[in-house]
C-alpha cells in the first residue's frame, strides 16, 4: 500500500514537472525568443542542431526552438479552449439528458448520436469550410464534434447515478433538481470527466494538426507543433529533428496532462485520502 | 492412511489463510488453525457474521482465494486426497465433478450472454462424456426436478428472463447434474425473499439428499441453519468459536460469542401495545393505485404497469406499522408514494390531513421536513463524497427557521444518540455497514419527523448489527414520538418492533390487523404460507 502510494506520488510529480515544463516554456517565450520564429533565411535551411540553433532550422532556415515555443501557445491554447467548451457544453447537456430523461433525453441523445455518425475529422473539415479558417473556428468545430463523446459519457454516469438512494434522500430532503445535481450528482461524475478531459486534450492537439495537415488547420507562417509536425514529413529521412522536437513536444505534454489528470481525480476522491 | 477408517468426506486440518503481505506490510491472518470434518452425504453449516471467515474457508476448498490473500498452513482433504497440493488441470477435475458451488448473487452468478441450456450443458462437456441428446435429456429432467414450469422453452431463455429465486433454482440445477460429493453453498438465500428462499432450500436439501450429496451451508442466518443443518461451525474474526450438533449449539450454546449471536435473533418478545385509537392520524392512504411507465416502444407509447392497486392504510402519531410482502408485492413502491417520491395514478394520500396533491408550496416544505425515508442500503444512500456532518446537515438545509448555529448543535446531538458522536468528520466508506445505516437513521431523525418510512432498514445487515439498529430506532421512535411506516419482508423483525402489521402481495393488501393477532391466526391464504416460511430456532428438526 505505502509503496502503491509513493508510486501515485511520483507520478503526480512527473505530471507536475512536465506540464511545469510547458508552462514554463510558454511563459518564456512571450518575453523572449532566441529568434524570430517567422524570420525566414533561406541561407541555412534544413540546419542540424548546433550550438546556434539548439534545435537545428527547418525548410525555410527558421529556428527550430523559437517555433517550438510559439507552437507551444497555439497549440496549447487550441487544446485547451476545445476540451473547455467541449466538456461544459458535454457535461451539460448530458446532465440534462441523464437527469430528466425521457423526451429531453432522447432528443438530446438522436441529435449527438447523429453528431457522432459523422467522423470527427470530417465534421470539423465541413465547419470550418463554412466558418472559414481561425483559431476561433478550428475551436469550435473540434468542440463540436467532441461534445457527443462527453455527453455519451456523463449521461450514463448520471444515469446510473440518479438511482442510487442518496439521491432520492436529496429529493426527500426538499432539494430542487438543479440542487441535487449541483450537490450530489456534479461530484460524483467528476472522475470519469477528468479522465475523458485529458484524453480529449490529447486528440484535440493531434486533430488540429491533422486539420493543418489537410491545410485548413492554424494558417501559415503561424507555427504550431502539429503544423511542424505535418510540414516536417518530406524530410523526415535528411532532417528528423524537424519531426522530432514538435513530436516529443506533443508526447511530453499529453503525458505531463494525463499523469496530472490521474493525480487530480485521486485527489478529488474521498476513498483514496485517508 | 488406515485403511479400516474411511476417510471423512472433507477434513479441514490447522488450515490459515491469510493475506500475502505485499509491499512491506506485515500479513494479516483471516482465517487460524481451522480443523473440522464433514462425512459423506452429511449438512453442515457454517455460521458467522462478515468478516468471519466463513467464505474464505469454503473458497479455499476449491482454491478460488482472492488475490492477495492466500493458504499459509493446513491440509484441505477431499477423501483423504490434499486438495492444497493439487496442480491446476487435476484442481479442474475435482472443480464442479466433485465438489459443486452455488453463490450468492443469482443475478450475477450465472452468464447474461448464453442460454440456460449452454449453461447446463458447459459442466457435463467438460466432464462427462455424454452425447448431445443425453446431455438435453439430463437437463431437462434436473429443471423438471427444479419446478421450472416448462423446461424445454427455459432451455432456450437467458437469464434475465427470471426472476431471483428461479435463477437460484437454475444456479443449482446446473451444479447438482453433475452429481457432486459435496455442494458449498455460500448465502444461497440472502438475497431472496422468504418464499423464494424457502423454495430454493427446500429444493437443494431434497435433492443433495437422493444423490447422497454433502451439503456446506455458509450463512450468517441461524434460523436456517437450525431448520437445514445437522452440525453447525461457528466463526468469528477467523477463528473456530464451536462446532457440534446443530441443536445442542443453538439451544446450549456454549461460547460466548454463539450465545450472542442466538440470543440477537428477533424472537416474539411480549407483544407491544396497540397505539390508542385517540391518537391523530398523521398518515391516511385511500385507494392509491401506482403505476409504473411500460417499456416504451419506438414509435408507441408503452402501457404502463400497475404495481400497487388500490390500497388503503393508515398511520397515526407514535405508531410503527410493519408493511410486509415479498419482492415485487410493491411495498417499498407504495414507501416511496406516501413520501411524494412516486406519483400516484389513483387515489390520496393525506399527510396530517392534508392532500399531497394539493400542497401549497409552503406546505410542502414543511412536508417534506417532516417526512422522512431510511433505505435499505447502506452503501448506496449515502453520498460517498460528502463526510458524515454533511450527510446529515442536508436534512436541514431548508429549514430556514433554525440558525446555522442552531443546525449544528442538533447535528452533533443526534450524531451523539446513534453514538457516532467521533464520526462526523468521516467519510461513508470509512465506516461499516451498521454505522452507515446509523448514520441514515440520524440524517431521517435530525429534523424532528412526524413520520419516517423504513424501507428495509436492517435487511442488509448482520444479526447482530441488526438488533444494534432496530433497538436504536425503537429508542428514537418513543424518545421523539414519530409515526413509522416500517417495511421489511422478515417478519420476525415485525415481531420485535410493530404493533401493527399490513401484509402485502401482489400490489394489494391482504390482511391487515395487530401482529400478535395475525401472527398467531393469519386469515389469508399467503400470510400463513410467509408465517410456515420463515425460519425461526423453535423449528429446530433436523432434515431428515
Amino acid at each position: 500500500m505505502s509503496l502503491r502510494l509513493r508510486h501515485a506520488g511520483l507520478n503526480a510529480i512527473l505530471g507536475m514537472a512536465l506540464v511545469g515544463a510547458l508552462l514554463l516554456t510558454i511563459g518564456i517565450g512571450l518575453c523572449w525568443m532566441p529568434y524570430d520564429p517567422l524570420a525566414i533565411d533561406l541561407a541555412h535551411p534544413l540546419g542540424p542542431p548546433a550550438w546556434s540553433h539548439w534545435f537545428g532550422t527547418d525548410e525555410f532556415g527558421r529556428d527550430v526552438l523559437s517555433r517550438s515555443m510559439l507552437g507551444a501557445r497555439i497549440s496549447v491554447l487550441i487544446a485547451l479552449a476545445t476540451v473547455s467548451v467541449a466538456i461544459a457544453l458535454g457535461t451539460t447537456l448530458g446532465l440534462l439528458a441523464g437527469y430528466l430523461r425521457g423526451w429531453t433525453d432522447r432528443l438530446l441523445m438522436m441529435v449527438t448520436d447523429a453528431v457522432l455518425a459523422f467522423p470527427g475529422i470530417l465534421l470539423a473539415l465541413a465547419l470550418i469550410a463554412v466558418l472559414g479558417s481561425s483559431n476561433g473556428s478550428i475551436i469550435l468545430a473540434l468542440a463540436t464534434a467532441y461534445t457527443p463523446s462527453v455527453v455519451r459519457v456523463v449521461r450514463g454516469t448520471v444515469l446510473s447515478i440518479r438511482e442510487r438512494e442518496f439521491i432520492e434522500a436529496s429529493r426527500s430532503a426538499g432539494d430542487s433538481a438543479l440542487a441535487t445535481i449541483v450537490r450530489h450528482i456534479l461530484p460524483n461524475i467528476l472522475p470519469p470527466v477528468v479522465v475523458l478531459a485529458t484524453s480529449l486534450f490529447g486528440w484535440a492537439m493531434l486533430s488540429e494538426s491533422a486539420l493543418s495537415f489537410l491545410g485548413v488547420g492554424v494558417p501559415p507562417p503561424a507555427p504550431t507543433w502539429g503544423n511542424m509536425l505535418s510540414a516536417s514529413r518530406p524530410y523526415m529521412d535528411v532532417a528528423g529533428w524537424l519531426s522530432i522536437v514538435p513530436g516529443l513536444c506533443i508526447a511530453g505534454t499529453l503525458l505531463g496532462i494525463n499523469l496530472l489528470g490521474d493525480a487530480l481525480r485521486d485527489w478529488l476522491d474521498p476513498r483514496r485520502q485517508s | 492412511m488406515i485403511a479400516s477408517v474411511p476417510a471423512p468426506l472433507l477434513r479441514f486440518d490447522g488450515v490459515r489463510i491469510e493475506t500475502s503481505g505485499r509491499s512491506g506490510s506485515a500479513p494479516q491472518t483471516l482465517l487460524e488453525g481451522l480443523s473440522f470434518e464433514i462425512g459423506a452425504g452429511e449438512f453442515v453449516a457454517v455460521v458467522g457474521e462478515s468478516g468471519s471467515g466463513k467464505t474464505l474457508a469454503a473458497r479455499a476448498i476449491l482454491s478460488l482465494l482472492p488475490s492477495g490473500v492466500r493458504q499459509s498452513a493446513g491440509r484441505i482433504e477431499l477423501e483423504g486426497r490434499d486438495l492444497t497440493q493439487l496442480g491446476t488441470l487435476e484442481l479442474r477435475k475435482v472443480r464442479g465433478a466433485q465438489i459443486g458451488m452455488v453463490f450468492q448473487e443469482p443475478m450475477v452468478s450465472l452468464n447474461p450472454a448464453i442460454t440456460i441450456e449452454r449453461q447446463l450443458a458447459e459442466g457435463m462437456r467438460l466432464h462427462r462424456q455424454l452425447s448431445g441428446d443425453e446431455i438435453r435429456q439430463r437437463s431437462v429432467a434436473m429443471l423438471e426436478r427444479v419446478r421450472i414450469a416448462d423446461p424445454a422453452c427455459c432451455l432456450k431463455s437467458y437469464p434475465h428472463e427470471f426472476s431471483g429465486g428461479m435463477r437460484q433454482r437454475i444456479m443449482l440445477a446446473s451444479v447438482l447434474l453433475l452429481q457432486p460429493k459435496l455442494l458449498i453453498a455460500d448465502e444461497p438465500t440472502t438475497a431472496l425473499d422468504t418464499l423464494s428462499q424457502r423454495e430454493v432450500l427446500e429444493l437443494m436439501v431434497e435433492l443433495a439428499r437422493d444423490n447422497g450429496t454433502a451439503v456446506l451451508l455458509i450463512t450468517h442466518d441461524l434460523g436456517l441453519v437450525a431448520r437445514y443443518t445437522e452440525r453447525a461451525i461457528v466463526l468469528e474474526k477467523g477463528r473456530l468459536m464451536e462446532s457440534g450438533p446443530t441443536g445442542q449449539i443453538l439451544s446450549n450454546p456454549r461460547n460466548p460469542y454463539t450465545r450472542r449471536l442466538v440470543e440477537s435473533l428477533p424472537r416474539g418478545r411480549a407483544d407491544l401495545a396497540a397505539v390508542p385509537i385517540t391518537a391523530p392520524t398523521v398518515l391516511e392512504v385511500r385507494k392509491v393505485c401506482i403505476e409504473y411507465p411500460g417499456r416504451l416502444g419506438l414509435f408507441r407509447p408503452g402501457i404502463p404497469k400497475r404495481v400497487v392497486h388500490g390500497v388503503d392504510l393508515e398511520v397515526r402519531a407514535g405508531e410503527i406499522v410493519a408493511v410486509v410482502g415479498a419482492s415485487g408485492s410493491g411495498k417499498s413502491t407504495l414507501g416511496r408514494a406516501v413520501l411524494g417520491l412516486k406519483p400516484l395514478a389513483a387515489g390520496t394520500v393525506r399527510f396530517n390531513g392534508v392532500d399531497l396533491s394539493r400542497m401549497s408550496a409552503a406546505q410542502r416544505r414543511q412536508f417534506r421536513r417532516s417526512a422522512q425515508l431510511v433505505f435499505q442500503d447502506p452503501y448506496s444512500s449515502l453520498d460517498p463524497r460528502l463526510r458524515v456532518r454533511d450527510i446529515v446537515a442536508a436534512t436541514l438545509r431548508h429549514a430556514d427557521d433554525l440558525h446555522a448555529t442552531e443546525k449544528r448543535a442538533r447535528v452533533q446531538a443526534i450524531l451523539e444518540e446513534v453514538g457516532l458522536a467521533s464520526f462526523a468528520d468521516r467519510f461513508p466508506h470509512q465506516m461499516s455497514g451498521g454505522q452507515r445505516q446509523r448514520v441514515a437513521i440520524a440524517r431521517a431523525v435530525v429534523s424532528r419527523p412526524r413520520l419516517v418510512v423504513a424501507d428495509e432498514p436492517v435487511s442488509a445487515l448482520d444479526v447482530t448489527i441488526q438488533q444494534q439498529v432496530l433497538a436504536l430506532l425503537q429508542k428514537l421512535q418513543s424518545q421523539y414520538g414519530f409515526a413509522c411506516l416500517f417495511i421489511t419482508h422478515d417478519l420476525a423483525v415485525v415481531r420485535q418492533i410493530a404493533a401493527r402489521v399490513i401484509v402485502m402481495s401482489g400490489g394489494v393488501v391482504v390482511e391487515e390487523g395487530l401482529v400478535s393477532s395475525v401472527f398467531r391466526n393469519p386469515g389469508n391464504k399467503y400470510t400463513r404460507e410467509l408465517l410456515e416460511a420463515t425460519p425461526a430456532l423453535h423449528v429446530a428438526a433436523p432434515p431428515r
